[in-house]
C-alpha cells in the first residue's frame, strides 16, 4: 500500500512539473512568443482566442504571475486549450488533437504490440539456443540499431521501397483521391500506407524487447527448478514456455506497459518523415507554424500519456511481483 | 538509513580536531596520491582495453578520425561549404566527390565542415551533462537524508518527462538554436539517466573502509567527494560521458533535421533538413541524405562501441573470465 501511494504521489508531482514547465517555459524565453503571434495575426484572431492566449503567455493582462498561473491551471483542468491559430485556424485545439490521436494509436500502438510480441519471441528462442546462429547475430545488430537516428531509417526505406522500387506509398496515411469510409478499398489503402512507417518503427524498437527477454531468460534458465524440469524429462517446449519464459517475462511486461505510454509521442519523427497525420506530425506542424496553443496541448498530452503508463506499470509490478509490495 | 547520518558526525569530529588542522590535511596527501594512482591505474587499464578489444579499437579509430576532421576541415575540403557557386544538383565527379546540393554548394565540403558543430555538441553535452550528473548523483548518495530525497526526486522527474518533445518545445521558443544554446539545452535536460547510474555506484561505495577512514580522519565532505569518491568512478564517468555524447549526437541531429537548429550552421543535421525540404530523393540527390546520415551513424557507433568497451571495465562480472585466462597463461609460462 505504501508503495502504491508513493508511486501515486510521484505521478502527481511529475504531472505538476509538466504543467508548470508549459507555463514557465514561454515566459523564460527572450521575447514573449505570444506578443509575436498576436502581432502577426492582428485582427485575425477572435477576441476569445486572444484572451486564452493572454492567459497562456501572460501578455496584456494586469494579473500578476501567481494569478496567471492559477487561471492557467484552471484552464487546463477544465480542458480549455484555446483555439488553433495557424495549423487549422479557428478549430478548437481539443478537436485538432482528437483528429490526430486515432492515427497515432493505430500506427504506433499496433506496431508497439507487434514489436513486443515478436521481440519477446525472438528473445526466448535466442536465449534457449544461447550462442547459436540467431543469438550471436543479436549484439552487433543491437549496437548498430541504437545509433541510427529513427527518422533516417525511414528516409532510407522511402528511398529504396518508395522512390527506387516504387513498391509502397510513403506520403500521408491514405490516398487523397479516396473518400474515407469503412470499405475494403479504403482500409486496404490505409494499411498499404502504414507498411513503411510501421516497419521503420518495428525495426527500431524491437531490439530492446529481444535483449531484455534474452537476458532475463538466460538468468532464469540457470535456476534450479529449470534444471529439475529437465531432469524430470519434460518436453523442451514446456520448459521453454511454461517454466522459463513465464517467469522471465516480468521485466518485459512492465516495460511493455510503459512503452504503451510512449505510443502517443514516441514516433514524432517517423510521422513527420512519412507525413502521417498523427499526434507527432501535428506537434511539428504546430512548431513550424508557431501555433503555441496546439503545441502546448500536445506536449501535455504526450507527457500525461507517459506518466499514466508509468503509473499503470508500477501498479502492475506491485500486483504481479509481491516482492515490491514490501519494499519501502 | 542510519549510515546516512555519519557525514555530519564526521564533520563534527573534524571541527573538534580544529587546532590540528594540519593533521587531516597532511594525512590527506598520501591518500590523495592513492586516489591519483587508482585513477592512473584505471586509465592504464582503459588503454590496455582499447588495444585488446576490437570494439574499442574500431571506436577509437573512428573517433580520432572525426576529431581530426573537425580540427582541420580546411585541409581536407577546399571549398567554402556555404558558397552557392557551383551548378546545382551535380552528380558526384572528380571535382565534387559527392556532387553539389540543390543550392549549388559542394556536398563534400558540407560533410567535412559539418563535423565540427556535431563534435562540439557531442563533447560539450558529454562534459557538461556528466559533470552535472556526477555532482548530483554523488552528492545525493554521499549527503543522504533529505538531500538524497530531494535530488532523487528531481532526477526521477526529469527521467520520466519525455525528453524529445520537451526539447522540441524549448527549441520552438528559441527560434534556431545555435551550437552553444543546443549544448546548454540538451545538457540541462539530459543528465538524469547518468546521474542515476553514478548515484548507484556512489551508494555502493558509501560504507567502504577507505571512506570511513576519511570520515574518521575528519575530512571535509567536499574533500571526500572530490578526492576519495570520484577517482574510484573513473570508468563509470567515462561511460557516462560516452552515453551523453551519443544522445547529444542523436538529439541534436534530430532537432536540426526538423529545423529547430540554426539553419545557417553547416552540420549533418541541417544538411538533412535542407535535403528533405528540397525533396532530395525525388530530385535525384540521394547522397544529400545518405552521406550525412551515415556520418551520424559512424560517429554514434564510435561512442557506442567505446561505451561497450568501458562497460566491460566497469562491470566486474566480465573480469573473472579474463583473469582466469591470464592465470592459466601465467601458469603455462612458469
Amino acid at each position: 500500500m505504501r508503495y502504491v501511494s508513493r508511486r501515486l504521489g510521484f505521478f502527481l508531482l511529475t504531472l505538476w512539473v509538466a504543467l508548470t514547465l508549459n507555463f514557465v517555459l514561454p515566459r523564460l524565453m527572450p521575447g514573449n512568443p505570444a506578443l509575436a503571434i498576436i502581432g502577426k495575426f492582428r485582427g485575425g484572431i477572435s477576441p476569445e482566442a486572444v484572451k486564452v492566449l493572454q492567459a497562456q503567455f501572460g501578455v496584456g493582462t494586469h494579473q500578476n504571475l501567481v494569478a496567471q498561473y492559477f487561471s492557467y491551471l484552471g484552464n487546463v483542468a477544465t480542458l480549455k486549450f484555446g483555439t488553433s491559430l495557424t495549423t487549422q485556424p479557428g478549430a478548437s485545439v481539443g478537436r485538432v488533437v482528437l483528429n490526430g490521436i486515432p492515427w497515432t494509436l493505430g500506427l504506433v500502438g499496433l506496431t508497439t504490440i507487434l514489436a513486443f510480441v515478436l521481440g519477446t519471441g525472438i528473445g526466448i528462442v535466442s536465449a534457449w539456443w544461447r550462442g547459436g546462429r540467431l543469438d550471436s547475430l543479436m549484439p552487433p545488430v543491437f549496437v548498430i540499431m541504437t545509433v541510427i537516428p529513427y527518422f533516417w531509417i525511414g528516409l532510407v526505406l522511402i528511398l529504396v521501397f518508395g522512390v527506387k522500387l516504387r513498391l509502397l506509398p510513403y506520403f500521408f496515411s491514405y490516398n487523397y483521391s479516396l473518400t474515407p469510409g469503412f470499405n475494403a478499398a479504403f482500409i486496404g489503402n490505409v494499411l498499404e500506407h502504414a507498411i513503411l512507417p510501421a516497419f521503420t518503427l518495428l525495426i527500431t524498437t524491437i531490439g530492446v524487447w529481444i535483449l531484455t527477454m534474452r537476458n532475463t531468460m538466460i538468468t532464469t534458465l540457470a535456476e534450479d527448478y529449470v534444471r529439475m524440469a529437465r531432469a524430470k524429462g519434460l518436453p523442451a517446449h514446456r520448459i521453454m514456455f511454461d517454466y522459463a519464459a513465464r517467469n522471465a517475462i516480468l521485466p518485459n511486461l512492465t516495460g511493455f506497459a510503459m512503452s504503451l505510454g510512449f505510443v502517443v509521442g514516441g514516433a514524432i519523427l517517423i510521422e513527420e518523415v512519412f507525413n502521417y497525420q498523427g499526434v507527432g506530425y501535428l506537434l511539428l506542424q504546430a512548431v513550424n507554424n508557431e501555433d503555441y496553443p496546439l503545441m502546448q496541448a500536445l506536449f501535455l498530452l504526450i507527457t500525461v500519456a507517459v506518466l499514466v503508463a508509468i503509473l499503470i506499470s508500477d501498479l502492475a509490478t506491485a500486483i504481479l511481483d509481491p516482492r515490491t509490495r514490501g519494499a519501502s | 538509513m542510519a549510515t546516512l547520518q555519519t557525514p555530519p558526525g564526521a564533520s563534527e569530529t573534524g571541527a573538534g580536531a580544529g587546532p590540528g588542522a594540519a593533521g587531516p590535511a597532511a594525512a590527506g596527501i598520501p591518500l590523495a596520491g592513492g586516489g591519483g594512482i587508482a585513477g592512473a591505474r584505471s586509465l592504464r587499464r582503459m588503454a590496455r582495453a582499447i588495444t585488446a578489444n576490437r570494439k574499442a579499437t574500431v571506436g577509437t579509430v573512428l573517433l580520432v578520425l572525426f576529431i581530426f576532421v573537425a580540427l582541420f576541415p580546411g585541409l581536407i575540403a577546399h571549398d567554402n561549404p556555404q558558397a552557392q557557386i557551383y551548378p546545382r544538383g551535380l552528380s558526384p565527379n572528380a571535382q565534387h566527390w559527392l556532387g553539389t546540393t540543390a543550392f549549388g554548394q559542394d556536398m563534400f565540403a558540407q560533410v567535412i565542415w559539418g563535423t565540427r558543430p556535431v563534435l562540439l555538441i557531442a563533447f560539450g553535452v558529454g562534459l557538461l551533462a556528466t559533470i552535472v550528473a556526477m555532482l548530483i548523483g554523488v552528492a545525493a548518495a554521499y549527503l543522504g537524508g533529505a538531500w538524497d530525497g530531494t535530488l532523487n526526486v528531481i532526477t526521477d522527474v526529469l527521467l520520466v518527462i519525455p525528453l524529445f518533445p520537451l526539447l522540441i518545445i524549448i527549441g520552438s521558443y528559441l527560434h534556431g538554436a545555435g551550437t552553444a544554446v543546443m549544448i546548454a539545452v540538451i545538457a540541462a535536460t539530459g543528465w538524469s539517466y547518468t546521474a542515476r547510474q553514478l548515484r548507484a555506484q556512489a551508494l555502493s561505495l558509501r560504507n567502504r573502509d577507505f571512506l570511513n577512514a576519511a570520515k574518521v580522519r575528519g575530512e571535509r565532505r567536499l574533500y571526500v567527494i572530490c578526492v576519495e569518491i570520484i577517482p574510484t568512478m573513473t570508468s563509470l564517468l567515462v561511460a557516462a560521458f560516452l552515453t551523453n555524447a551519443l544522445y547529444a549526437v542523436l538529439f541534436s541531429s534530430s532537432l536540426q533535421f526538423i529545423g529547430l537548429g540554426d539553419p545557417n550552421v553547416t552540420s549533418w543535421g541541417t544538411m538533412l533538413y535542407w535535403a528533405q525540404n528540397n525533396e532530395a530523393f525525388q530530385t535525384g540527390l540521394p547522397l544529400w541524405i545518405i552521406v550525412p546520415g551515415l556520418c551520424i551513424v559512424a560517429l554514434g557507433a564510435a561512442f557506442a562501441l567505446l561505451n561497450y568497451a568501458f562497460d566491460e571495465i566497469g562491470n566486474p562480472a566480465l573480469r573473472p573470465v579474463r583473469s582466469i585466462r591470464k592465470v592459466r597463461v601465467q601458469r603455462a609460462r612458469s
